[in-house]
């Protein structure tokens, strides 16, 4: 079955909308969660596949209501807790 | 839930989760910021457009290129190899009869290494979902109208694999240098979306 990445002829979607002089990360946190992503791939915690496949299985509305890097910070953060780097309460930001 | 509201949301679990991660050595202090610089200042459109130009000029290095575009690029000093992993690149050149155009349907997959970060368009569900249905149509909306009889060949990325376009070269270029070529080159060009 495919899941909800491999939009490839589906119907439905909006016009291209093309933003003149893009910069390539739209906040700071954008460009961390890029980099931090390429550092946890070099150290083996995860790797380019298992990156991919975590934003691939993310459930159909949450994968279409994200933006491209909130998806890859789901994907960080469902590996970091998959392989026991760190539990899913320790990721959340503790409530002051 | 305003945008702001949700991007000093998610700006503090992202700072939150590289301390704790610095906590357990696995991030070193500085390295985020270095792979940021590094990102930023490594590849661009110029990369791509000096390849492009380069097989205007030179037909043997064109045809090299189609043949096998990794050891290719060598020529000019670039690599696919800069990356995560070595990435198969396969290059594709514009005729009079055939254009030809790239996307990624299952993700974002594209040759940062020659074009830099990719447009926010390239990764939007509305390019990948509409352009392997009605290329013409989707190229129109970008301003490129070409001949009913030109085919049009859309080659989608995958993890292992990616495509750059070489442009038609324009007319009346024939004085120009290899650099004021490459000046004429633009990263919608490289994808496909631009005539050049």
């Amino acid at each position: 079955m495919s899941r909800i990445n491999d939009v490839g002829g589906m119907a439905g979607f909006p016009a291209i909308a093309e933003e003149p002089d893009e910069p390539p990360f739209h906040a700071d946190w954008e460009a961390h969660v890029f980099a931090l992503n390429g550092a946890l791939i070099k150290r083996g915690v995860y790797n380019l596949d298992e990156f991919r496949d975590a934003i691939e299985r993310m459930p159909p509305e949450e994968y279409l209501a994200a933006s491209y890097y909130e998806r890859w910070f789901t994907a960080i953060t469902t590996l970091l807790a998959e392989k026991g780097v760190a539990s899913p309460g320790e990721l959340d930001v503790p409530r002051g | 839930m305003s945008a702001d509201h949700t991007s000093s949301v998610i700006s503090a679990r992202v700072r939150h989760v590289e301390a704790l991660l610095e906590g357990r050595g696995l991030l070193d202090e500085g390295e985020i910021d270095g792979r940021i610089d590094e990102f930023l200042a490594g590849g661009s459109p110029a990369n791509g457009a000096r390849i492009t130009a380069r097989a205007w000029v030179d037909p043997g290095f064109r045809e090299r290129l189609l043949a096998d575009a990794n050891t290719a690029i060598r020529e000019v000093g670039l690599s696919m190899a800069g990356g995560l992993q070595e990435q198969r690149l396969k290059v594709v050149a514009n005729t009079a009869e055939e254009h030809n155009v790239v996307v990624c349907t299952l993700c974002s997959c594209y040759p940062i290494a020659l074009l830099g970060p990719s447009p926010g368009w390239y990764k939007s569900e509305a390019y990948r979902s509409r352009v392997v249905r009605d290329p013409r149509g989707v190229l129109r909306e970008f301003g490129l109208e070409l001949p009913e009889r030109t085919r049009i060949s859309v080659w989608d990325a995958s993890a292992e694999s990616r495509y750059m376009v070489v442009p038609r070269r324009p007319e009346g270029t024939e004085d120009l240098s290899e650099e004021q070529l490459a000046a004429l080159v633009t990263r919608k060009g490289l994808i496909g979306t631009a005539a050049v």
